[in-house]
Order: structure tokens, then C-alpha cells, then sequence
């Protein structure tokens, strides 16, 4: 009896100092240290003006967003969200991508079983696969789709010219990045895919052939393009997209906002 | 005890002279506070009449209890907060919190007159005035919370004020803007993933650099030009048509359109091109995907089938 008691007591009590912790956690040193002053998650947080203000202007959200934006531009209808959605989805295709990268080796005798077992042995691996290849179709798609409704809205127009520019850029890059991504499975669409795009840029005058020589490694498709190509889909392509995007959006800012209303 | 530079005394001086109309030597003195203070109407004092102006170099700001008795003189403060005087009220409501953009001087704590918080964004202040805060205690008769303001010197608003952007109508990105994002991005998330549940990704035989299929079919995104391709001399097509209208032709468009206007009907030409450019697009990369069978040859895809491997497990047109 006096055991039992025992024991309920101590369970209580085990829950009693787990509720007390948390509770100082929550409101301690550690929590006010993580969030800066204005975070909703902070306790006491009110919905106030000047709070409004500080959940944007003092957390790291503030790197992309400003304070306050034109009212017209917050509508879905305006930009549709495609800017927004294409940056999102390379932020999809960024992590299911790490993902595949766990399981991927990118040489002729490797990559096809890898994509094979991906597809049918490793947990998850076919969801993955699955939403970087979707991903990154509806990702040239979104972009695509942005580029149009900028277009529509003339919101090329100065002083945003010059991202505009970035904005080709940025499609460009897309691009290649699911150009580049399509070789990977080293089946027979990648292969032959690879090899009609490639014959393409080979048209090129005067330096087509030179064009061609250094997107293959070689005259034709071969295991160094491969690899090379691997390269350039996961480090090199990513890498600089990520700076024109940091420009683009910065500019998005500098130049007045969104644009409009038209 | 903080010590005016005589320089800065003087000048401030001089400028309240000329704004009130009164000697200099006069002015100085009072501000010394070796000589009296000339009362005046605030009307009389700036001639724009603004809502506050510190008429006198000791009158508390607003909720003034009547004769206030001029503080010592000596005790001026080391901090100089920039007050505002507006000619009319701001178009936008006074923003209570700072403003992002806004140039810190712009949102001077609300320590002075309230119409001196407004985000300066209007531009039609005439005249500012620098007042300093005397964080000394008031003198016992003052209520509680009025603070003396001390007058420096007089100013063109322009000259401290840095006016960039017409006022817009504005909303506070955290919630509005956030909300909408962060619905979307969940939508897009929930639409990946149940796509990517229903349809397999493609993944035929491995590469046989000796066995080419037929057809053979570049990216969806590259079809439309493999579709000009088998209409056109390659060096036209795969060349001077994607390259150069392509790219260099699409960054230019900013520099080729002069045309300033961004209403629709303004832009009559530019819509029509843009929308050819995306219609003949599509219908390229249509055609491509789904209208080209063995040996690029022009197919129907509910007779003969679809001949692009993304497209495979999708819809089930018949046909094979
Ligand atoms: C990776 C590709 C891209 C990403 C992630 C991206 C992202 C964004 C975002 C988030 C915005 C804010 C407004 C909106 O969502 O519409 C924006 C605006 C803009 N983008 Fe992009 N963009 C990309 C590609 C492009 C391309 C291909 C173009 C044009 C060739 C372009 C031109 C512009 C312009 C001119 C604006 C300003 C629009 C305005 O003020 O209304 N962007 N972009």
C-alpha cells in the first residue's frame, strides 16, 4: 500500500519537475536568448502594431521581407504566388535532393541500380524521387509561369529592368539545373534525352562543337559526363543560383516592392 | 554640468531670430537665460502654422500647466531629440511603430508633440525644429510625465528630413502577407506530395550507348525547339532562334519596350507578341510531347499511343 503510494508519488513528482522545467525553458534565459524581442512564439507575445512590426523587422525574416508591403501586392491575384512557389520548390527539391544524394553515387556501374533501389528498396525513396522529379518539372513550369505574369504587368518596366535581367538569368539557371538532373538515373531517357539536348547546342556556329565538348567531357555522352554533370547539378548549379536568387529578391525590395497596381 | 559650444548657441540663435522676427543679441540672451523670455503666440511663430511649435525656449510641450517657470537654463541636456512640425497632418495615419525604411531620424521617440511621430514619408513639413529633452526632473509643479522641451535651433524640414516615397497604402507584411504565403507553400507541399504518391517517376532499362530508341525525345522544356528543329535547318533553329532571340533578345526586353505605361490597353503590341510567344510555345512543346511517334514522325497519341516517358503513367490515351 505504502509502496504503491510510494511510487505514485514518484511518478508525480517525475512529472511535477518535467512540467517545472519546461515551464523554465519555455520562459528562462534560454528561450528569451533564442527569441528576439516581438517573436510570436514569446510568451506574453500581444498582437499589436508595433509587435506586427518586430515579428518581421528583428527576426531574420526581415532578410527578406519588409516591414510593411503595398496592400494590392499581398493579393494572391496579383503575383499569383508564382515567384514565391518556384522559390519554395527549390527549397523542395533542395532537401529531397540531399536525400537522394544519401543513396546516389554518380559512376556508370553505381548510378542506374542506385536510382533502381531507390525506387523500389529504400524507405521513402520512391516518395522522394518521385517529388524531385515532379518538383523539378513544375519548377521550370512556375518559373515559366512568373516570367509571364511579370510580362503581363509590365513590371520590367524601370526601375526594374535590371531584374528582369536576373529573372533570365534565373531561368536559364533552371534550366540547366533540370537539364543537368535528368542524366543522373542513367537509364535509357536520360541517356538518349541528354544526347538529342546536347546534339542541339552542337549547332551552334563556330563554337557549337566547342559548346558541346565541354558540357560532355567528350564528344558524346559518357561516364565523365556523368559525373561531371553530377557536379554541376548538386554543387556548381545550385551554388549560383542561390546568389542570383539572393540579388533577385533583394532587388524585388530596392526597387519599390512589387510593382503595380496596374 | 553639458556645455553649449558657442558656435552652435549662436547658431540656433540666429535662426530662431529669423524665424521669430526678434534681435539676435536678444534671442542669445534668452537662451543664456540672462534675459527674460519674450512670450509670443504661437501662431505668430512659424508662418505655416503648424500644429506644434515651441514658441518659447522653455515651454513644455502640450498638456502645458499654465506660466510654467523657466527652468534653469544651465541644466541644459545632452540629448537633442529632432521634432517635426508638420504644415498639415501626414496622408497616411501617424505610425505608431517604427517604420521599416524609414531613416532613423524620421521616427524621433515620442517624446515631443504626437504629430512629431509621423513617419515623415508626406514631406510637407516646413520647418523642423531640434528641441532637447531635459531628462532632469521637471520643477515640482509640473505634473508628472511633462518634460520640458528646450528649443535649439530652427530649420528648413528638408534639410534634415530625407523625404524618399510618396505614401502608399501599406500593410504590415507579419500577418497579412505571411498568412497567404505560408498557405500557399502548404498547398504546393500537400500537391507535391500526393502527385508524387499517385505517379512514378520514369525509369526504363539502364543506358545502352548501342540501342538508340525511337524516338529519341529531348526534355519537355526542350521539345518545342527539337519540334522547330524538324521543321527548320538546325542552324536556324537550334541556334539563332533559342540563343539569341532566346536569351540576349528576352534580358532586353526592358530596353527595347520604352514604352513607360503599365495599363493593358497602353501595351497592345507588347501583349500580342508575348502572347504568340507563349501560345507558340506551348503548341511546339504540345506537339513535341504528345503528337511525335518513331522517327519524329507526326503521331496521334490516342491512335498510336504517347511516345514521352514522363508522360507514361499519367493518363492512358489507348492506342498501342
Ligand atoms: C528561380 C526562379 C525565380 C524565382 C525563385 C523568382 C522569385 C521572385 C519572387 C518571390 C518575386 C516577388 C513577386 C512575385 O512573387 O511575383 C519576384 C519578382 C520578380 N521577378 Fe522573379 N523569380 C524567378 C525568376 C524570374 C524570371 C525568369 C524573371 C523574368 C525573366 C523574373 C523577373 C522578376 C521581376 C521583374 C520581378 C518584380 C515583379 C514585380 O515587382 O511585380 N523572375 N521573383
Amino acid at each position: 500500500m505504502s509502496r504503491q503510494n510510494g511510487k505514485q508519488g514518484l511518478a508525480t513528482k517525475a512529472r511535477t519537475h518535467a512540467a517545472d522545467l519546461m515551464g523554465r525553458v519555455w520562459s528562462g534565459q534560454f528561450m528569451e536568448s533564442m527569441l528576439r524581442p516581438g517573436s510570436p512564439f514569446k510568451k506574453g507575445y500581444t498582437d499589436t502594431p508595433r509587435n506586427r512590426s518586430y515579428v518581421i523587422m528583428n527576426n531574420v525574416l526581415y532578410h527578406l521581407h519588409p516591414v510593411k508591403v503595398k496592400r494590392h501586392g499581398v493579393k494572391l491575384s496579383y503575383t499569383l504566388c508564382l515567384g514565391g512557389m518556384s522559390f519554395f520548390l527549390f527549397i523542395l527539391l533542395t532537401i529531397t535532393g540531399i536525400f537522394l544524394m544519401f543513396y546516389y553515387a554518380p559512376t556508370a556501374e553505381r548510378a542506374y541500380i542506385d536510382v533502381q533501389a531507390l525506387s523500389t528498396d529504400i524507405a521513402f525513396g520512391s516518395l522522394m524521387r518521385n517529388m524531385h522529379r515532379w518538383g523539378a518539372h513544375l519548377m521550370v513550369l512556375t518559373v515559366f509561369l512568373h516570367m509571364s505574369r511579370v510580362f503581363y504587368h509590365g513590371a520590367y518596366k524601370p526601375p526594374r529592368e535590371f531584374n528582369w535581367v536576373v529573372g533570365v538569368i534565373l531561368l536559364l539557371l533552371t534550366l540547366l539545373l533540370s537539364f543537368t538532373g535528368y542524366l543522373l538515373p542513367w537509364d535509357q531517357l536520360a541517356l538518349w534525352a541528354v544526347t538529342v539536348g546536347t546534339n542541339m547546342a552542337g549547332f551552334v556556329p563556330v563554337i557549337g562543337a566547342q559548346v558541346k565538348f565541354a558540357l560532355l567531357g567528350g564528344v558524346e555522352v559518357t561516364a565523365g559526363t556523368l559525373l561531371r554533370w553530377y557536379v554541376l547539378h548538386v554543387l556548381f548549379l545550385p551554388f549560383i543560383i542561390v546568389i542570383f536568387l539572393a540579388v533577385h529578391f533583394w532587388r524585388v525590395r530596392k526597387d519599390g516592392g512589387i510593382s503595380g497596381p496596374l | 554640468m553639458p556645455q553649449i559650444p558657442e558656435e552652435l548657441l549662436r547658431r540656433s540663435a540666429e535662426a530662431k531670430a529669423k524665424a521669430l522676427g526678434l534681435p539676435v543679441e536678444q534671442v542669445l540672451a534668452e537662451m543664456r537665460g540672462e534675459a527674460p523670455v519674450t512670450e509670443m503666440a504661437a501662431e505668430s511663430v512659424v508662418v505655416p502654422a503648424p500644429k506644434f511649435v515651441p514658441t518659447t525656449p522653455y515651454q513644455p510641450v502640450s498638456e502645458i500647466p499654465p506660466d510654467p517657470p523657466p527652468p534653469d537654463p544651465a541644466s541644459a541636456p545632452p540629448a537633442a531629440v529632432t521634432t517635426v512640425a508638420e504644415e498639415e497632418p501626414a496622408e497616411t495615419p501617424a505610425a505608431p511603430t517604427p517604420t521599416a525604411e524609414a531613416p532613423a531620424a524620421e521616427a524621433p521617440p515620442a517624446a515631443a508633440a504626437p504629430e512629431a511621430t509621423d513617419n515623415g514619408a508626406s514631406g510637407n513639413g516646413r520647418l523642423a525644429a531640434v528641441v532637447s529633452v531635459r531628462p532632469s526632473a521637471p520643477p515640482a509643479d509640473l505634473p508628472e510625465g511633462v518634460r520640458h522641451q528646450r528649443l535649439l535651433t530652427v530649420v528648413k524640414a528638408r534639410a534634415i528630413q530625407q523625404v524618399k516615397a510618396d505614401p502608399t497604402d501599406k500593410v504590415n507584411t507579419w500577418p497579412h502577407l505571411m498568412i497567404t504565403e505560408f498557405t500557399a507553400l502548404l498547398a504546393m507541399t500537400a500537391f507535391l506530395l500526393v502527385l508524387s504518391v499517385i505517379l512514378q517517376a520514369p525509369l526504363l532499362e539502364a543506358a545502352n550507348f548501342n540501342a538508340t530508341p525511337n524516338p529519341s525525345k529531348a526534355p519537355w522544356y526542350f521539345l518545342g525547339l527539337q519540334e522547330m528543329l524538324s521543321y527548320f535547318d538546325p542552324q536556324i533553329a537550334g541556334v539563332t532562334v533559342p540563343t539569341v532571340i532566346g536569351i540576349v533578345g528576352f534580358m532586353m526586353i526592358p530596353y527595347i519596350d520604352r514604352n513607360p505605361s503599365t495599363r493593358p490597353s497602353d501595351r497592345k503590341l507588347a501583349i500580342m507578341l508575348y502572347t504568340i510567344f507563349l501560345t507558340g510555345s506551348a503548341t511546339l512543346t504540345i506537339l513535341g510531347v504528345l503528337f511525335r511517334g518513331p522517327g519524329f514522325n507526326f503521331a496521334y497519341p490516342w491512335v498510336d499511343g504517347v511516345f514521352f516517358d514522363d508522360l507514361k503513367d499519367w493518363v492512358d490515351f489507348g492506342g498501342h
